[in-house]
């Protein structure tokens, strides 16, 4: 009797996991069905091939409506790009610090403090672009005024930053002991064994963590909204004034009367900015994959 | 703890019933009036405590959107309905009637460190295709234009189009701010900067003209004489050239507390609140006579 009441509950136990995990499958494929169907009307009359070539994006324009993509992609990418330039270096770097350089004292209270610096609400780091940073790059680089992609760089590695730092540390952490001790023991220095072993050791979890960092930092709406101009045209430099796709949407969907093809459009973007996420998640997992055969 | 629990759902439900119970009249679109709005429905609620009511931005365009949706009670909005828009509203039994609260004069805005006094029409306007590149062109100094301007949502975007860049495109280098603020906060820190705002934006809480910003003569002629969007006399003449009446929207003939907030707004108290922020009331003329035809 009592082991079948405790059989019944383990079944329960089973279903309620398996349920917790396939619901999080079909959120998933609900939201790439819907993005899917709402994105393809708009292909009824922009074609594919403007969509992603034109370089010119004016839906409400009064002379000829435009959807080109293209500088709102390249802009995000260089947004993004140069978000990870700056941030994954110092991420690692920190990470480094704190695990093996740091006094435990120091690690306890830097931590903490770094990980705080992740629930800082993106509208505060977007005006903190508007009124701290834009000015300090017009100054510095002599270009007027500072809202371009480099201040939107700028905000989005220091937003990446706690998930590189946090994720990249404890994979650190994770390197088993022995490692570390045959290394020691065999002659090499605390910074050979920190370059040569463990951060080879650590390298998927680092990868990984890379990976949440950009995932943040492409995602992310309001900051380069507020900080990098939202200029339509194309971006030469990264002193220009860029809209990136996250942002083109936060723009024009309050406002976009719906189940017109700028509706769509707008979806469609929302489409393009799903697949790069998904390849670059792909690609990270084949990586991570490829090296842990290696240490098998 | 269940009993705390249930509690505190009960007070929940209880509090989202009164909060549902008193009728909260919600407000949503231009960003040029959210400001006067705000501060009208203040001094309104402090007199009739019995009336709340919520206040959002966001800009014309989504306050129309909000009013087609039936998601607002009133949609303020700084520029004409869109006749797709009429057609929405018509569709889904919604049918708006703008009172006219206010009247701006659109200001075109420039650094303080800008020698340029006056701009004409055409001028302004050439400087929003991208056809006038630098200063130089207009008398100013060799420097950049660095135009400064608002998003598709925004009625100011819109009525500018129109009005001032004769329905043609907008410079794809035109930097896009979220409003009237950001654009102003962009003009202090940019010498070659250019860009308009709302009359009740220019003047700080203690009601003087922004620090760091010089207001620009705009005349209708080349060599005609230039007027200042804050000579009352100059705006209502129409002898500045780029001024028009703000709206409050209301689905059908307004009723009860909505319609005693509009009546107390175009009203001798309500004015007087619309003068000191800075805007123009809505005088004897045409307006007063369209608002008490919308009123019956």
């Amino acid at each position: 009797m009592k082991k079948r009441g405790r059989d019944v509950r383990e079944a329960a136990i089973k279903a309620f996991f398996f349920a917790a995990g396939i619901t999080a499958v079909l959120v998933l494929v609900g939201i790439f069905l819907t993005l899917v169907a709402t994105a393809v009307p708009a292909f009824r009359e922009i074609k594919i091939s403007e969509f992603l070539g034109g370089t010119n994006w004016d839906p409400t324009s009064p002379e000829k409506a435009e959807y080109g993509l293209l500088a709102m992609i390249v802009s995000t990418l260089m947004v993004t790009g140069g978000a990870l330039v700056l941030a994954v270096p110092i991420g690692i770097g920190v990470a480094a610090y704190l695990s093996d350089v740091a006094h435990w004292r120091v690690r306890e209270v830097l931590k903490p403090v770094v990980e705080i610096l992740a629930g800082i609400p993106s509208v505060v780091v977007g005006f903190l672009g508007v009124v701290l940073f834009g000015p300090a790059l017009a100054k510095l680089f002599h270009t007027g005024n500072g809202l371009n992609a480099l201040n939107g760089s700028i905000l989005l590695a220091i937003m990446a930053l706690p998930t590189i730092i946090s994720i990249s540390e404890d994979s650190l952490n994770a390197v088993p002991r022995a490692y570390t001790e045959a290394s020691l023991a065999l002659g090499a220095s605390r910074w050979q064994t920190l370059l040569r072993v463990k951060l080879p050791a650590g390298l998927s979890g680092i990868i990984a963590a890379v990976m949440l960092g950009m995932g943040r930092a492409i995602g992310e709406t309001m900051t380069v909204l507020m900080a990098t101009g939202n200029a339509r045209s194309f971006p030469n430099s990264f002193f220009d004034a860029v809209r990136t796709m996250t942002a083109g949407i936060a723009i024009e969907l309050g406002e976009v009367p719906y189940y017109t093809t700028h509706y769509y459009a707008l979806f469609a973007i929302g489409l393009v900015l799903f697949v790069m996420t998904f390849a670059v998640n792909l690609v990270a997992d084949l990586v991570l994959h490829k090296y842990q055969e290696r240490e098998q | 703890m269940k009993k705390t629990m249930i509690i505190g759902l009960v007070t929940l439900a209880l509090l989202g019933g009164l909060l549902c119970g008193a009728k909260m009249i919600q407000i949503k679109g231009s960003d040029t009036m959210v400001n006067l709005v705000q501060i009208l429905a203040e001094q309104y609620m402090e007199k009739n405590p019995g009336t709340p009511i919520a206040v959002l931005g966001g800009g014309s365009g989504t306050g129309i959107t909000g009013l087609i949706n039936q998601t607002c009670d009133i949609a303020d909005h700084s520029r004409e309905w869109k006749p797709k828009e009429i057609d929405q509203a018509w569709d889904k039994g919604v049918s708006p009637r703008p009172f006219v609260v206010a009247v701006d004069g659109l200001s075109i805005v420039v650094n303080e460190k800008n020698p340029v006094e006056q701009l004409t029409m055409a001028q302004v306007g050439a400087m929003y295709r991208g056809e006038i590149k630098n200063w130089k062109a207009v008398g100013g100094p060799s420097q950049a234009v660095s135009l400064y301007g608002r998003q598709s949502n925004s009625g100011t975007y819109v009525f500018m189009q129109e009005f001032v860049l004769g329905n043609k495109n907008y410079s794809t280098d035109m930097k896009e701010m979220n409003g009237n603020a950001q654009i102003i906060e962009g003009i202090i820190q940019d010498e070659g900067a250019v860009g308009y705002v709302g009359v009740g934006y220019l003047y700080d809480e203690s009601h003087q003209i922004r620090k760091g910003i010089k207001i620009l003569k705009i005349s209708k002629e080349p060599n005609g004489t230039g007027y200042l969007p804050t000579d009352k006399a100059a705006v209502d003449s129409g002898a500045y050239p780029i001024s028009r009446p703000l709206y409050m929207a209301t689905n059908g003939k307004p009723k009860g507390a909505v319609a005693a907030l509009l009546q107390w707004i175009v009203g001798p108290e309500g004015q007087a609140v619309v003068e000191r922020e800075g805007f123009f009331t809505v005088g004897e003329g045409k307006y007063k006579a369209a608002n008490d035809k919308n009123f019956k």
